[in-house]
């Protein structure tokens, strides 16, 4: 049993303009715990989380993996920033916090190097405008708004994933049934060579909550 | 805290910007040093992933003499504290990072990097 982070340095007035985990994060968590073995025998050398908010999911597989991974977390609003570091030391775990839009600043150096992705986007649907406001604003709105079926953030990231993961590189993605599922994960197996598997799923309230898990299909041959 | 393990890996992304926008170059930094635990296990295992020159140039900008120019054959305990020092120990908590290609200009404030784009920046 992996203890959740500590988080009680954290206040309201942090939660007011950076997402406060709920059970979206915490089911992340469950599914990270429950890979914890398979996360160890890899090895991994890199690992990233975009959107990393309070910095609660990347202190927790820094909990499970240890000192010697380097843990890279971005997030588009700079306070969210300022909480993944704080959080970071608050667990002891040594973590880097990059204030930028999804891997984009490190994708030049980081072809096909990561080992493990980590990513709990914005994933509630919304009227279609109200994701990029709510990105462009780089405040809490951005945590959650997804635009039409929730997908607009999650869809810009599925364009690139593959060109960050290693070979024996994975990621980690939440989402919800309205984002539609099943077409993620043949959209991401025929277009992009990568198989998936749904790790955990949850009811929580209203929504119906899933973690896939996404890795390269041995069959398909990178080019 | 913008240690030089985190500017090895980034570069710049503005818009049509994709040759000699690596690595970025330091200004006006405010540096600590803050002690972490050795692991040469790590150290070994991310040599691949790094960029030697840009570390070595960068280590001098910031007036860490310690790295020679060339990665060693013997990856001895001598040159892994060192490289360790490089990597983990300097903290660049203020400062600029100025992409060589573009000019562009990336503030590091607190200890982060301020990578964002405005929207006709971004590619």
């Amino acid at each position: 049993m992996i203890p959740t982070p500590d988080l009680s340095h954290l206040t309201a007035k942090d939660y007011d303009t950076v997402y406060e985990p709920a059970e979206d994060t915490f089911l992340l968590l469950d599914a990270l715990e429950a890979d914890e073995q398979q996360l160890k025998s890899l090895h991994p050398t890199i690992s990233l989380e975009i959107g990393s908010g309070s910095g609660c999911v990347t202190s927790f597989i820094g909990k499970i993996l240890g000192p010697s991974v380097l843990y890279l977390c971005t997030d588009i609003n700079p306070h969210a920033c300022r909480c993944t570091l704080s959080t970071g030391a608050q667990n002891d775990v040594a973590l880097d916090a990059i204030n930028g839009s999804f891997a984009n600043p490190l994708s030049a150096r980081l072809k096909h190097a990561v080992d493990i992705v980590l990513f709990n986007p914005p994933y509630v649907p919304t009227v279609p405008y109200e994701a990029s406001a709510a990105q462009g604003a780089r405040g809490i709105e951005g945590a959650w708004a997804g635009g039409l079926d929730g997908m607009s953030v999650t869809d810009v990231f599925l364009e690139c994933v593959e060109e960050l993961i290693s070979d024996r590189g994975r990621f980690y993605l939440v989402a919800v049934a309205e984002n539609n599922i099943p077409e993620i994960r043949e959209r991401m197996r025929t277009r992009h060579g990568l198989q998936s598997e749904i790790v955990l799923s949850r009811r929580a309230g209203r929504e119906r909550l899933s973690v896939l898990k996404f890795v390269r299909d041995p069959s398909m041959v990178r080019t | 805290m913008v240690r030089l393990i985190t500017h090895n890996l980034l570069a710049c992304h503005v818009k049509g910007c994709t040759s000699n926008n690596f690595p970025l170059q330091f200004r006006d930094v405010q540096i600590e040093l803050r002690e972490a635990e050795f692991n040469p296990d790590f150290l070994r295992g991310f040599m691949p992933k790094l960029e030697w020159k840009a570390l070595v140039d960068a280590s001098r900008q910031l007036g860490d003499t310690s790295l020679p120019p060339e990665v060693p054959e013997m990856l001895d305990d001598d040159f892994l504290k060192n490289l360790h020092h490089v990597l983990l120990e300097i903290h660049v908590e203020e400062g600029v990072m100025t992409c060589p290609n573009c000019r562009h200009e990336y503030p590091i404030l607190n200890g982060i990097p301020n990578m964002l784009l405005a929207e006709h920046e971004i590619g």
